[in-house]
């Protein structure tokens, strides 16, 4: 059964946990030496439904992305494709990273699926290595150059402060408005259009790889590609 | 425009009395409390410019953040003061003591806001999320002209519900009616359900959670944090079942189902509207501060009434039953037509808020 055409580039719940798993997976398999995405359950007192999954998905104490992006940028080119170079990534921010001053920051990024968009949203916070948050300006300067001008054009429609649904404390988001747009575009967008369990698995590497960009973890797709395909196979 | 029910929300008020924090009262002597009308739709950060005058000459030196406690809880601000004031005073405490702070904001605690431009937003990006909720896209919240934009806060900041509706009416976000739902009936009929998407609400739920045995909901402790409030932002699905009328229950079922196990199913009788008790009520609720004490014996009273329909008598979980059900102050019966309370309820920014209060029992025999 293929997905329908009409697909809105959404996720229900449990197909959330289920993506939530791939990634945490084949990130582990793909990045052994970083942190990993685990799996946070959290049951709430109330309105903890059967059919819903109640958690997120967490990988705590990443250094700071800066840092990080050229980390992986060099695993991945080196190990996986060496003839691939950075020139398909125009936006080059490594010459920023160098006119930072080399203090230590680190991020919690959370994923959390949205029930009102019916689409995994990107929580983080940023710290210093004794556990003092990072102030927003501080945050703002760790962000890739794209990101940061996007903070000033579109403020309140990119990425803000608020509560984090399950720790009832603020945290930075990015606005989950237009993700299931772009997401359709990015897995049905082509004449072939995958499987529902195929997308279900994919979806959550495929947002990564385009979310994962705005706070500067570079996820190229093409890391995960010869994981991916035999991996599905299995776990289905 | 605007029915009946919306226009009692848009003049829905609380008289609060705000004292100055003691730690930022720098003058002899200390300055009196301010005495204002708090807007049931408003948030609490938009009253500054009508309480700064009363305090500002008496504040350390310093930059202004401001934010707000009542008790020692600090209030978020992104919840509009009614849906505070419904869930934090379960006895409505008239007028309602909040203390103001402009420094030492509690930044772990509350998500920042700046300034006026912060509700704002925080203010359309909730209307863009209704918007995704009941049209699957929020392209028109997105595409809104800059002078609409302008003018739909303009008039919310103002309390003008006429001009407010003007605009929101362009973004299609018809709130469900009567026709929309005899006409989902009809379709239900004639074909085999699947075609015809549910309706999808956009509510925000706030459950209070209280573990001592009290007999009297006043007697609740204090809330002295925020963890003791579960947050519960889901869109409820308007399922028409043979025709039935999905009720006020029907949705907090869904939303609550553990509080509502085993319970049989509403029977026809139960679920009949009546509309003009529930009309009726809210007048009398909203309309008049005055009317307060009246309008609560009334409350008590179609409570009492109505005890086989309430949530306290007929649910059975073990661990929690619900004891108050409190949508903009009033206390709705349960069999109110639930596309009736989203209509006359509802926020400017399309979210039906819903307070609900859920005594837990901490053993078997508190239970009795």
């Amino acid at each position: 059964m293929g997905v329908p055409t009409n697909w809105d580039g959404t996720l229900s719940s449990s197909e959330f946990y289920v993506s939530a798993r791939s990634l945490s997976e084949k990130w582990k398999t793909t990045y052994p030496a970083l942190p990993s995405w685990s799996w946070n359950s959290c049951a709430r007192p109330f309105g903890c439904t059967s059919v819903e999954i109640q958690g997120y998905l967490s990988l705590q104490h990443f250094c700071c992305p800066k840092f990080v992006e050229e980390e992986i940028g060099d695993e991945i080119y080196e190990e996986e494709e060496p003839t691939s170079t950075t020139k398909d990534e125009p936006t080059d921010d490594a010459t920023l990273a160098h006119s930072y001053d080399q203090v230590l920051h680190f991020y919690d990024l959370h994923i959390v699926y949205n029930i009102s968009y019916r689409v995994p949203v990107l929580y983080l916070r940023g710290y210093h290595s004794d556990g003092q948050p990072l102030a927003s300006d501080d945050i703002e300067k760790d962000l890739p150059y794209h990101s940061s001008k996007l903070i000033k054009d579109s403020r309140w429609t990119f990425m803000t402060v608020e509560e984090h649904p399950y720790l009832n404390r603020p945290w930075y988001l990015l606005h989950p408005c237009g993700t299931s747009e772009w997401m359709k575009l990015l897995l049905a967008g082509d004449a072939f259009v995958p499987e529902r369990e195929e997308l279900v698995q994919q979806y959550l590497l495929s947002w990564l790889s385009v979310v994962g960009q705005v706070v500067g973890l570079r996820v190229p797709l093409e890391a995960f590609k010869n994981v991916t395909t035999p991996h599905t196979a299995a776990d289905a | 425009m605007g029915t009946e029910g919306q226009k009692y929300v848009w003049e829905g008020a609380i008289p609060l009395q705000i004292h100055l924090d003691e730690s930022e009262i720098t003058t002899l002597p200390a300055p009196p409390p301010a005495l204002i009308l708090g807007p049931r739709i408003g948030y609490l950060p938009l009253l500054l410019s009508l309480i700064k005058p009363y305090f500002s000459s008496t504040l350390p030196p310093g930059t202004d953040t401001v934010w707000f406690d009542y008790k020692g809880l600090p209030l978020k601000w992104y919840i509009p003061i009614g849906v505070l004031f419904d869930i934090l005073c379960l006895e409505p405490e008239r007028p309602w003591n909040l203390t103001v702070h402009f420094r030492t904001y509690p930044a772990d605690l509350l998500s920042p806001c700046e300034s006026e431009d912060t509700v704002k937003w925080n203010f359309i990006n909730s209307l863009k999320e209704a918007a995704y909720i009941i049209n699957g896209n929020c392209k028109n919240v997105m595409n809104m002209s800059q002078p609409d934009q302008l003018e739909l806060w303009r008039s919310f900041m103002n309390g003008h519900m006429e001009g407010n509706l003007r605009i929101s009416s362009k973004l299609k976000l018809g709130t469900v009616g009567e026709e929309s739902a005899t006409k989902k009936a009809t379709a239900h009929h004639q074909q085999s359900s699947s075609e015809t998407k549910p309706d999808r609400i956009p509510v925000r739920l706030y459950v209070r959670s209280i573990e001592e045995d009290v007999h009297d909901l006043e007697d609740a402790p204090p809330v002295d944090s925020w963890d003791k409030i579960s947050y519960i932002n889901r869109p409820v699905e308007i399922h028409m079942d043979d025709g039935k009328i999905f009720t006020l229950r029907d949705a907090i079922k869904t939303l609550l189902p553990e509080l509502f196990e085993d319970e049989p199913s509403i029977d026809e009788e139960m679920s009949r509207i009546e509309l003009q008790d529930g009309e009726k009520a809210l007048e009398t609720d909203l309309c008049d501060q005055d009317l307060e004490n009246a309008s609560t014996a009334r409350s008590r009273e179609l409570t009492d009434t109505l005890d086989e329909c309430t949530p306290s008598s007929c649910c059975s979980s073990e661990k929690a039953e619900v004891k108050l059900v409190r949508i903009q102050g009033i206390e709705p019966k349960l069999d109110i037509p639930f596309t009736w309370v989203v209509k006359n309820l509802s926020n400017p920014e399309h979210f039906l808020h819903i307070c609900v209060c859920v005594l837990v029992a901490q053993g078997q025999d508190k239970m009795r």
